[in-house]
Formats: C-alpha cells, sequence, structure tokens
C-alpha cells in the first residue's frame, strides 16, 4: 500500500469507530458548548466590548476541548491494546504517528466548525471569514502536530491524563500567541500585512514540529 | 580515589574563588549605574543565571539526542542532572528579574515591558513538566526514552516562544531600554566575569550531579543483590 493509502487507512478506522460511538464527538461538544457559555456569563459582567477577550476565550476554549479529544484518542487505543495492533501492522511507525495526527485534526476541526457559529452568535461577532478560517486550520495543525506526539507519551504514564496539559500547554504557547492574536487583528478589521508576521510564525512551527515530532515519535511506541 | 573525582575537587575550589571574586566584582568593583542605582548590581547574577539556564536546558537537548541514538544510560543520566540545575538557575533568574523589575518598572511583574522575563518563566514551566514526567513513568528505560524525546520537543519551541513574546510587546511602549545605555567598562568586564563563574559553577555542579546519580545507581544495584540473597562478585 501507498502510504498515503495507510495514514487513510488510520484515519478512517479512527473515523468509523467515532460514528459507531460517538462518544469524543458528544463529551467535547458538551464540554466546549459549556466552556463558552460559562466565559459568556462571567465576561458578561464586566467588558464592555466583548470583541476584545473574544479571541483569548475562543482559543483556550479550542486548546481545552482539543486536550480532551487527545487524551480520549489515545487512551482507547491503550485500553483495548490497540495501539499494539497498530504496532503489528506492516507499515512504519512514523505512519501511524501521521495517521493518527491527521484524524485527531479531524476530529478537532469538526468541533470548531461546530463551535464557530454558536461562538459567534454568543459573542455577536462574525468569526466566519475566509481567513480566521485558515487561522483556526493552521492553528489546529500545530496542536495536533505536538497534541499526538505528547498524548502518545501521557497515556503511557501513570499520571495518564493529567499529565498531558502540563506538557502541552507551554510549548504551544506560540500557537495560541500567534492564532489570537491574528484573530484579534482580524476582528478588529486590520490588513493581512500586519499579520504576516504571525501566519509566519503560526506556518513554521506547524513545519517544524510536524517534523521533528514525526522524527521522535518512533522512540516514544518503541519498546 | 579515582581521578575523576580529583576534577571535582579541583572544580569545586575554583567555583567558590570564582564566586568570592565575582561577589567583589559585582558590590565593590563595579561603578554604581546613573540611572537605575544600586538596583541595577543585580544585572550581574540574573543574566548569569538566565545564561546558565538555556545553556543547561541546551545540555539537556544534545543528551536527548545522545540518548536516542545510542540508548547508554550515561546520557540520561547528563539529561537530567543538567536539567536540574537548569531548573534551579532559571528559578533564580525569574525571582532576581522580579525583584529587579519592581524598583525599575513600579510592578513585579512586568511583561509588557520585558518579554525575556516571561520566556524564562515558560522556560521554567516545561522543565518543570519534564520532571513531572520524568515522575510518572516507573520503568527506567521508558523514562529515559520519553524525557529525551521531550527534552529534544521542549527546546525546539523555545525560539518560537521568544519571537511571539517579543513581537506581542512590541506593540506597547517600551518605558527605557536597560541595554541602551551600553556598558562601561568596568561594568562590562565584571559581567563577563560573572557568566565566567556562573559556568564554571555550572560544569561543577553537573559533575557533581551525574556522579551522586552514578553512586546511587551503584547503590540500588548492590540493594537488588543483597535482596536477591546473590552476594557474589560480577
Amino acid at each position: 500500500m501507498h502510504f498515503l493509502n495507510k495514514v487513510l487507512a488510520i484515519v478512517w478506522k479512527d473515523v468509523v469507530a467515532e460514528l459507531r460511538t460517538k462518544e469524543l464527538f458528544s463529551s467535547m461538544f458538551v464540554f466546549a458548548l459549556l466552556m463558552i457559555v460559562i466565559f459568556s456569563f462571567s465576561f458578561d459582567l464586566r467588558v464592555e466590548r466583548v470583541a476584545e477577550v473574544a479571541p483569548g476565550v475562543l482559543w483556550v476554549t479550542f486548546a481545552f476541548a482539543g486536550t480532551l479529544e487527545l487524551n480520549r484518542s489515545l487512551a482507547t487505543e491503550v485500553e483495548g491494546a490497540r495501539l499494539d495492533g497498530l504496532l503489528l501492522a506492516p507499515m512504519e511507525r512514523s505512519t501511524i504517528y501521521f495517521g493518527k495526527m491527521l484524524g485527531n485534526l479531524v476530529f478537532i476541526l469538526a468541533i470548531e466548525a461546530l463551535m464557530l457559529p454558536i461562538f459567534s452568535a454568543v459573542f455577536d461577532l462574525n468569526l466566519l471569514q475566509p481567513g480566521l478560517l485558515l487561522t483556526v486550520v493552521l492553528g489546529t495543525i500545530g496542536f495536533a502536530a505536538v497534541g499526538t506526539l505528547l498524548s502518545t507519551m501521557a497515556v503511557n504514564t501513570r499520571a495518564r491524563e493529567v499529565l498531558l496539559p502540563v506538557l502541552l500547554f507551554p510549548i504551544i504557547l506560540p500557537v495560541v500567541l500567534s492564532a489570537v492574536k491574528i484573530t484579534a487583528g482580524m476582528l478588529d478589521g486590520q490588513a493581512w500585512i500586519d499579520m504576516a508576521p504571525w501566519l509566519r510564525l503560526l506556518i513554521g512551527f506547524d513545519i517544524i514540529f510536524a517534523t521533528v515530532c514525526y522524527m521522535t515519535f518512533d522512540y516514544v511506541v518503541q519498546g | 580515589m579515582k581521578a575523576g573525582s580529583r576534577w571535582v575537587d579541583l572544580l569545586s575550589g575554583l567555583s567558590v574563588a570564582m564566586i568570592i571574586a565575582a561577589l567583589y566584582l559585582v558590590f565593590l568593583y563595579a561603578p554604581r549605574e546613573a540611572t537605575m542605582g544600586d538596583v541595577q548590581r543585580i544585572f550581574y547574577f540574573h543574566v548569569s543565571s538566565a545564561w546558565v539556564g538555556f545553556f543547561a536546558f541546551f545540555v539537556t537537548l544534545l543528551a536527548g539526542i545522545g540518548y536516542l541514538r545510542t540508548g547508554e544510560r550515561r546520557w540520561d543520566v547528563l539529561g537530567f542532572s543538567s536539567a536540574e540545575i537548569g531548573v534551579t538557575f532559571t528559578a533564580m533568574a525569574v525571582m532576581s528579574g522580579s525583584m529587579w523589575a519592581k524598583p525599575t518598572w513600579n510592578s513585579w511583574w512586568p511583561w509588557r515591558q520585558e518579554p525575556r522575563l516571561v520566556l524564562v518563566t515558560i522556560l521554567l514551566l516545561i522543565y518543570l513538566a519534564y520532571f513531572m514526567l520524568r515522575t510518572f513513568v516507573e520503568e527506567a528505560e521508558q523514562r529515559a526514552r520519553f524525557a529525551a524525546v521531550y527534552g529534544i520537543v521542549a527546546f525546539a519551541s523555545v525560539p518560537l516562544t521568544f519571537m511571539s513574546i517579543r513581537w506581542w510587546q512590541r506593540l506597547h511602549p517600551v518605558v527605557f531600554d536597560r541595554q541602551g545605555a551600553g556598558l562601561t567598562r568596568p561594568m562590562l568586564l565584571t559581567f563577563l566575569f560573572c557568566l565566567l563563574s556562573f559556568t564554571v559553577l555550572y560544569t561543577t555542579l553537573l559533575l557533581h550531579r551525574t556522579r551522586l546519580a552514578n553512586l546511587a545507581d551503584e547503590v540500588n544495584e548492590l540493594a537488588q543483590r543483597l535482596h536477591s540473597g546473590w552476594g557474589g562478585r560480577t
């Protein structure tokens, strides 16, 4: 089988499993919804212009919901000894990395796609702009690239789910910062050119971390 | 006595002498800074500890690569020993930076004016996570592998974090530039001497720490042999 076919086979496996149970999707959806509601209540009391806090709220919500997804996705692999099955399959381990990463990316993006219209309505902002959607995709790629590697590590430790945010958040700080900056710039109606450095940083992060995590994933699953 | 420990003794003596000399230079030799006054003397040890922190984490990165390539235990020992010292010095840099910020910007946490302080704090958090990861993995070989991978990924994020924090701050007015005034010759000399003595101190601590880790390994091995009731020599 071709490399891409193998990667897609892993993604398809995750999608089919999720379509059968709908466990992950429903819990992520409710969680993200709750976060938005809680944020909108807690800021309503003091913040004059919602647009000032909205980018931060949006990305914190995405990061938390994404962490939930990453933990769940790898935990199910470890629980049923499914990861061992994957490792036995006749393919390179790095293929598994891209398969899992793409699967995580698809799930997180799906949740984000559902959240954006709700977020727009609750905070009364137009978030469905093409530039913003691009930012969401780029930010989520970086998040999933690092998250897939670190969650594979975290589920193999004694602390399991607790460890992932501690490992993940300080490392994806550049992603969150640049995504928040671009989102804020767009809501303020700034020109694209002003956000170019942030966009470059985001793309650079995606490329660097997809490469580094791809190279080191082998060492995490071996043994 | 092994030849290695003689080196350690020699370096320990050298570190003590150099730190005392550095203290003399900082407090008595270096002139009083014109705008900030005596508070500016924090600068010498503050920047030196931040430098040692960065350097130590860089050594952890190299040790991580070494471990993944060879799988030898000594690389893992080097990695976590260096990270431990790095965490200590980064914590010192954060605290001294915060103390310096209070009289200068009248705020303990001037993260808008001083992005580097935020960067060093993030570094500290990353390597605290590194040690949490280590505690939660029981099997030694797996622990070393995970720690090596995390050490590599963590260090890769440092330049990007620095850039993002720096740009974030660019939009806000810079109150005044610390480096802008420039250092006079005695100040520069003091600063360079502090950098050097902190680096020597780091090397000494690293040697002590790796030796301690190796001794602990030996003791563990002996204890295991004692438990198994097999007292024979190896």
